[in-house]
């Protein structure tokens, strides 16, 4: 099963412009608030109706501007887990999974289905309990429960923790991880947090302003971002204006030396992207200093400004290391940890 | 002892209601979605009879029903006549009260998730079902505040009705023409017989709705 996705719209001063394929197994959306992430699933859901573009799911054309087709969400097959679960207040869980199950009017099978679903994701106990008096992990369970009955073809997930405490985020993602490889069809994944993106996720496509980039590998990704906007997405920190000096090497105007990089180097190369624990204190390297320095768990995050040179630096200096703000240090960069970071296209 | 005004308050009252709650809702849940200007200019034509004295609305009544008018001649070719019948009551009732009914119901309407529906659909559920199951549920307290107002207006309503229907015993009369007319006659005793009559119905019915919004209690969220 797949899902081809081409559509544009525009919201006032804000343009979306999302191209992609999805296949079966989970693929996610990361980007910023704000960002166009949502959008794009209610695009697809049809709640929201694209100003072009055309939209096939399965090979069933959902939307399509120019041969006017507009599925109604009712027609699309695309089960929305919305960030607040949107569970009906006045219904109990039992009635509101079986909201999932109203196309179902074989009575044994209806039974049958609810009984299974209603197992698989622990719901046993709760069947009578109005969505007000469940926790947030129960109400997304109760809403995955009510979605999964009606058999969707898509699955849309739209931040699905962001409404979760904290200390039950990783475990939520443990079982969500189980129960969408139980779905086994495509889902879409929207999220503004790169640990859930990295846990769940095979592809990620990242979204930027309104651009929704093509789904990669979440491993090549995370290891090797090509924008400055995937850089920052992924979490790193530093990302300075760059040009290209040899297939090895990259050169960088703001700390006036040229910096060994493992991967190839193109030459259309527009920035380098440094990793936060990828410097270290040389006696050949730039000079820079210190602007601030934050406690983290792990150490301290040292914000350093390049003598002579434009921009910020930021560095995961280990714990031990004290140097009062106004000093002067001089650092080199390990080569792996030196991306090269090139123009959008 | 003539209960007539009794049941025929109560009659008009209730018929009243009952469209005004159709009217109500169909008409703010319409109105909601239409551009800004135009829900503006529909919603002062429609909160008018609010406002406006109700002999006022009495008058306009007639104006558009009275016999020797257009439309007013033209029902009574197909045999309706709102002037002095009691039917004339309902309909001065149903528009003095509709406001009441569709600003609240509006009020509530405009309060509701619409993430609700939003996944009710993408679930396959009717149009239909989620505007009886999902959408009026939520909005229950608003539409029942809204029936309960229209239909204490319905029942005290006197300006309109008395322009358009008059008062004749047996006939046309309300328990709000019926104290005036007694009082006026100087029947003290039962003008007062009929005030309290009044007064009980009013009660009965804001208890009842106490009564009712205790029972359900699931809108009570954290």
């Amino acid at each position: 099963m797949s899902l081809s996705v081409d559509i544009e719209k525009t919201y006032g001063t804000f343009h979306l412009k999302a191209a992609f394929t999805v296949t079966d197994g989970v693929t996610g959306i990361l980007g910023a608030s704000g960002s166009g992430k949502s959008l794009t699933l209610k695009c697809i859901a049809g709640i929201e109706r694209p100003d072009r573009g055309r939209i096939v799911l399965d090979g069933v054309t959902l939307f399509d501007s120019e041969a006017h087709i507009d599925l109604p969400p009712q027609k699309r097959r695309v089960g929305y887990l919305f960030q607040s679960y949107a569970l009906f207040p006045n219904m109990t869980v039992k009635q509101n999974v079986l909201c999932g199950l109203h196309a179902v009017k074989d009575k044994a099978e209806k039974a049958h289905i609810y009984g299974e679903t209603v197992r698989m994701l622990g719901l046993e106990r709760l069947e009578a309990h109005m969505p007000h008096q469940l926790s947030g992990g129960e109400q997304q369970r109760v809403a995955l429960a009510r979605i999964l009955v009606n058999r969707p073809k898509l699955l849309l997930l739209d931040e699905p923790f962001s409404a979760l405490d904290p200390s039950l985020r990783v475990r939520l993602c443990v079982e969500m991880r189980e129960i969408l490889k139980g779905y086994g069809g495509p889902s879409v994944l929207v999220t503004h947090d790169r640990d859930e993106a990295y846990m769940l996720c095979s592809e990620i496509a990242t979204a930027d302003a309104g651009r929704i980039s093509a789904p990669r590998d979440t491993e090549s990704l995370f290891a090797r971002p090509k924008t400055a906007a995937e850089a920052a997405l992924v979490g790193i920190k530093t990302v300075l204006p760059a040009t290209f000096a040899d297939s090895a090497h990259i050169s960088v105007p703001a700390l006036r030396v040229t910096l060994e990089t493992i991967g190839p180097v193109h030459e259309d190369l527009c920035a380098v992207g440094i990793r936060a624990d990828g410097f270290a204190e040389t006696a050949d390297g730039f000079s820079a200093t210190v602007a601030d320095v934050l406690p983290t768990p792990d150490g301290r995050l040292v914000l350093l400004r390049p003598c002579g040179g434009e921009g910020l630096l930021y560095w995961d200096a280990p714990a031990p290391w004290t140097l009062p703000v106004g000093g002067t240090v001089t650092l080199g960069v390990r080569p792996s940890a030196v991306l090269p970071l090139y123009q959008d296209d | 002892m003539d209960w007539f005004p009794l049941w025929n308050s109560l009659r008009i009252a209730a018929i009243g209601s009952v469209i005004v709650f159709f009217l109500g809702i169909l008409a703010a849940y319409y109105i909601a979605r239409l551009p800004r200007v135009l829900k503006g200019v529909l919603d002062v034509v429609l909160t008018l009879p609010l406002v406006l004295p109700p002999t006022v609305v009495g008058y306009c009544l007639l104006l558009i029903f009275g016999p020797k008018h257009p439309v007013g001649a033209f029902l009574s070719t197909i045999g309706i006549r709102f002037v002095m019948t009691w039917y004339g009551g309902v309909l001065a009732a149903t528009v003095v009260a509709f406001p009441l009914m569709y600003r609240t119901a509006r009020g509530a309407f405009e309060s509701f998730d619409e993430t609700l529906a939003y996944s009710a659909k993408t679930l396959g559920l009717s149009n239909t079902f989620i505007f009886w199951r999902i959408r009026m549920p939520y909005c229950r307290q608003g539409i029942l505040a809204g029936i309960v107002l229209a239909f204490a207006r319905a029942l005290g309503e006197y300006g309109a009705t008395s322009m358009l229907i008059g008062y004749t015993p047996g006939r046309t009369a309300t328990i709000s023409t019926t104290v005036y007319q007694l009082w006026r006659t100087d029947d003290d005793a039962g003008a007062l017989f009929w005030v309290l009559i009044n007064l009980a119905i009013s009660a009965i019915v804001l208890l009842a709705v106490n009564l009712l919004e205790r029972r359900n209690g699931w809108r009570k969220r954290v």
